[in-house]
């Protein structure tokens, strides 16, 4: 039972850097119809930035967050202005290899600077662990600062996306860009913006993975960048509250694989559960079904 | 249309000369083994960018676990040869076919899947299969499986890369191959004109995969070592850049950019990082400047902008991508 | 001889009924006209007859090649029966040449299987040879055969919608479809369109079904004209009845017939 309890607490942490990263895909999916392969990179890079500051600069936790989601807001309105608007009118399969291309590069680029051996991120956050019931069941006090982290970041996503002009400006964007346009709006600005918040969103979970693992390596964003991709198709892609759905119940659902299942099977579980929704319900669970008009 | 014009015949005689031509320098030694090596990876990878245009480039079917057909073959063959001592050429058929049987198993149900989705599903596919063969004992697991048979040699490169490209080519034009080419342009149109394009995309799927597989059988029986990790996603990619770099729909692209990239990675061996570096720019450069590779049609980057144009001209109605 | 029998066909995306109960009878050998303003579900209605769509209710028969009704056959298969079609918005082969897109049409033709294409057997050349030869006489009778090299998408605007007739020919239908084959065309394209249709209604001995906005060519042209209106077929008659409908007068053709 407290074995059950403990996973579930492990499964809400997973869950919350999985929806993080999700939200990211999902935003710039919804927008301009690309899936951004490079955002797992973004997330390394968040760690590495996040590294970079608690290590060398002995900055605090919090301002290495909040750093690390300057640059990776920045990284990723860079990336769009130079990879991605160019090929914005040129065919899915263009703009997919695209950005396979954009992904590869910053992870070789970052194992060929700074070599691929792991590195450790320092304790920022005490080590505590809180004791319930007597002592059988220990809640790392870290878990918990992800957790509330995450929604606090996701309450003011949720703000700033239906509550500020920008925001409605992203509603009308990802609905019809065209029209969104003729109404006044400057969808580049927009298209910029919206990579801004999900590329920062996924520098935060980069310094909540380090903080809480203590390892980063520069290849450390192509397994989590798939299964957060998968997470985010789970619930729907394009639709915000659907990454967030798939992504804790993809952080739940892999920790229960890996603790009672083997954790030899636990990649496998997300691309299984990829397969499963693409040939059952391919607009995910929170999605509609469009249709090609012929 | 005669089966044999003078273009063929000169195509085969040309054929004819150089494979004694080579084989003629290899047994002088004046082709050393490092040669041969790179001479057995371009054949390869002639084999594994064909067979993968075919169903990307030219089916337009958007492919991203073709790696994994490979390691079904490399592994099929290794257990044929190694464990139960099958001649190599029976081994090598039975690994294609052992591909292809996967190919028609993945392809039935994910061809339903369009564009970015299918390209998922095929990802997904092929990372669960690299699971897969990391976590079976019988085949070496993550260790890999050791003591293949070294069979692989000039002769069979030969042999199965010039009848991998013909069989293509001849399949490309032939009615199949037209409807397959029509299915990449527009799926509901050729439907339409009685096209079964369920049956095609999953025929050139199975048929991508077969000579996939024979890759792999050719490769596992020359290296002698094999590990899952070697058949991944990354492998994958390496096979979509040559497509990519040749140009989509183009035997003759793929082949090119095999041998080219086939010789700018050796080149760049001693410094792995960099090399996906510089491939990495490879294939940005393409997509926004030359989308069409080195030999190939206009056909990638003004495709959508070209349906925008003509929804102006009166006619009517929003046609959705 | 009635080619095609519909019978209460409704079709429902949704909360959105396209078509709703829709009953009508072709003979063989009419040019149907089918009207109404846009979003009306006529080319849904197209989209059931072909099979792209399968029907909520209701039920379709045919009777051209072979004696079939279906409710849940493949547009492939449908088409194998003897109707074609063309699209509203042109949806040729592109980069495919003029001569490709019509043997993709041949699939009557098809006579030889992979194998034989693998490894050119001798049914490969005789098949192609023979399909190559009747490609190149209906593209000449459409005018095309000169240009049958060209790459689909370099052809002008009408050359484009002709290639598009032809291939949907190539399949040897009894019953042909036609999706607004006048869009966008100009008053003298409009008049040899209309003589082409007389044409191969003739000459290909086809019953063909027309959609179109352009009012001048359907009077002209078609037997008897069917009415669409928010899924529902409202009317149905001759050209002069259909104009004389209150109905109709009411729904749509009022500007159209004042601009004639």
């Amino acid at each position: 039972m407290k074995q059950l309890l403990q996973q579930l607490i492990n499964g809400l942490s997973l869950g919350s850097i999985y929806a993080l990263i999700a939200l990211g895909y999902t935003m710039v999916y919804g927008i301009i119809n690309l899936i951004n392969f490079a955002h797992g990179e973004i997330y390394m890079v968040g760690a590495y930035v996040g590294f970079a500051l608690t290590t060398f600069f002995d900055l605090g936790f919090f301002p290495s967050l909040i750093a690390s989601m300057l640059v990776c807001s920045l990284l990723g309105m860079l990336i769009e202005k130079i990879a991605y608007k160019p090929i914005r009118n040129s065919t899915r399969i263009a703009a997919l290899i695209t950005a396979i291309s954009v992904s590869l590069f910053l992870q070789y680029t970052m194992v060929y600077f700074v070599k691929p051996d792991t590195r450790t991120f320092p304790e920022v956050l005490t080590n505590k662990k809180l004791s319930f019931f007597n002592g059988s069941i220990l809640l790392d006090v870290k878990n918990i600062y992800i957790v509330l982290i995450t929604v606090i970041l996701m309450v003011a996503l949720q703000y700033i996306v239906h509550k500020t002009k920008i925001g409605k400006a992203m509603r009308a964007v990802s609905i019809d860009k065209e029209a969104a346009q003729l109404m006044g709006i400057n969808a580049d600005q927009v298209i910029s913006f919206t990579f801004a918040i999900g590329s920062a969103l996924a520098g935060a979970a980069g310094v909540l993975v380090g903080v809480y693992y203590n390892t980063i390596n520069p290849l450390m964003g192509v397994a989590p960048g798939l299964k957060a991709f998968v997470a985010a198709v789970l619930g729907g892609i394009g639709i915000i509250p659907g990454a967030v759905f798939g992504g804790f119940f993809l952080g739940m659902t892999e920790t229960m694989v890996s603790a009672y299942g083997g954790s030899i099977f636990k990649d496998a579980v997300a691309f299984g559960i990829l397969i499963l929704v693409l040939l059952i319900k391919p607009n995910g669970l929170l999605g509609k079904a469009t249709r090609e008009k012929v | 249309m005669k089966r044999f014009n003078r273009k063929n015949i000169i195509a085969i005689v040309g054929l004819i000369i150089f494979y004694f031509l080579i084989n003629f320098l290899i047994n002088m030694g004046i082709i050393d083994s490092y040669l041969q090596l790179n001479i057995v990876i371009i054949g390869i990878n002639i084999i594994l960018a064909v067979s993968l245009n075919l169903v990307t480039g030219f089916t337009g079917q958007f492919s991203l676990g073709h790696a994994a057909f490979m390691s079904i073959g490399a592994y099929t063959s290794a257990i044929l040869t190694a464990k139960l001592g099958q001649p190599f050429i029976l081994s090598i058929m039975l690994s294609g076919i052992a591909a292809a049987l996967a190919g028609i198993f993945i392809g039935v149900p994910t061809l339903r899947l369009k564009g970015d989705y299918l390209a998922i599903a095929t990802l997904g596919f092929g990372e669960i299969i690299r699971i897969l063969a990391l976590n079976i004992d019988y085949i070496g697991g993550a260790i890999g499986f050791n003591d293949i048979p070294q069979y692989t040699n000039w002769t069979w490169i030969f042999i199965f890369t010039v009848t991998t490209v013909m069989l293509i080519h001849n399949f490309n034009k032939s009615y199949h191959g037209r409807a397959c080419a029509a299915i990449r342009e527009d799926e509901i149109a050729a439907e339409a004109m009685g096209v079964n394009t369920t049956y095609y995309k999953v025929l050139a799927f199975a048929m991508g995969a077969f000579f996939a597989g024979i890759a792999g059988a050719l490769y596992a029986n020359y290296f002698y070592f094999i590990k899952p990790d070697s058949f991944g996603f990354m492998k994958s990619i390496d096979i979509l850049v040559i497509v990519v770099f040749g140009g989509m729909g183009s035997i003759a692209g793929s082949i090119l950019g095999a041998i080219v990239l086939s010789i700018i990675s050796s080149f760049l061996q001693n410094i792995p990082e960099l090399r996906m570096v510089i491939y990495s720019l490879i294939l940005f450069g393409i997509m926004v400047y030359r989308p069409t590779g080195l030999i190939g049609n206009q056909r990638l980057r003004t495709h959508k902008k070209k349906k925008e144009a003509k929804l102006n001209v009166g006619v009517e109605s929003k046609e959705s991508i | 001889m009635s080619v095609l029998k519909v019978r209460n066909l409704s079709k429902n995306f949704g909360g959105i009924n396209a078509v709703t109960d829709v009953s009508l009878d072709i003979e063989a050998g009419e040019i149907i006209g089918l009207i109404g303003p846009n979003g009306a579900g006529k080319t849904t209605f197209f989209n059931l007859l072909t099979g792209i769509y399968t029907p909520s209710s209701g039920e379709i028969a045919y009777n051209l090649n072979h004696k079939v009704t279906t409710k849940d056959l493949k547009p492939h298969k449908i088409t194998h029966y003897g109707i074609s079609r063309t699209f509203q918005n042109i949806r040729l082969f592109q980069n495919m040449s003029v001569m490709d897109n019509v043997l993709i049409g041949f699939h009557n033709g098809l006579k030889y299987g992979v194998a034989s294409a693998l490894f050119r057997l001798p049914s490969y050349f005789k098949s192609e040879k023979d399909t190559y030869e009747e490609a190149s006489q209906l593209l000449d009778r459409f005018n095309l055969l000169d240009k049958k090299d060209e790459l689909a998408k370099n052809l002008p605007y009408g050359d484009q919608r002709r290639l598009e007739i032809a291939r949907a020919l190539a399949a040897k239908p009894k019953l042909l479809l036609l999706d607004e084959p006048a869009a966008g065309m100009n008053p003298k394209e409009t008049k040899e369109l209309t003589e082409l249709i007389h044409w191969i209604r003739e000459a290909f001995e086809l019953t063909i079904i027309l959609i179109e906005h352009d009012m001048s060519l359907v009077m002209n042209i078609c037997e008897r004209i069917f009415v669409f209106d928010y899924g529902n077929l409202v009317a149905n008659g001759t050209p002069n009845e259909i104009q004389q409908n209150e109905k109709v007068i009411k729904a749509y053709l009022g500007e159209e017939a004042a601009k004639c």
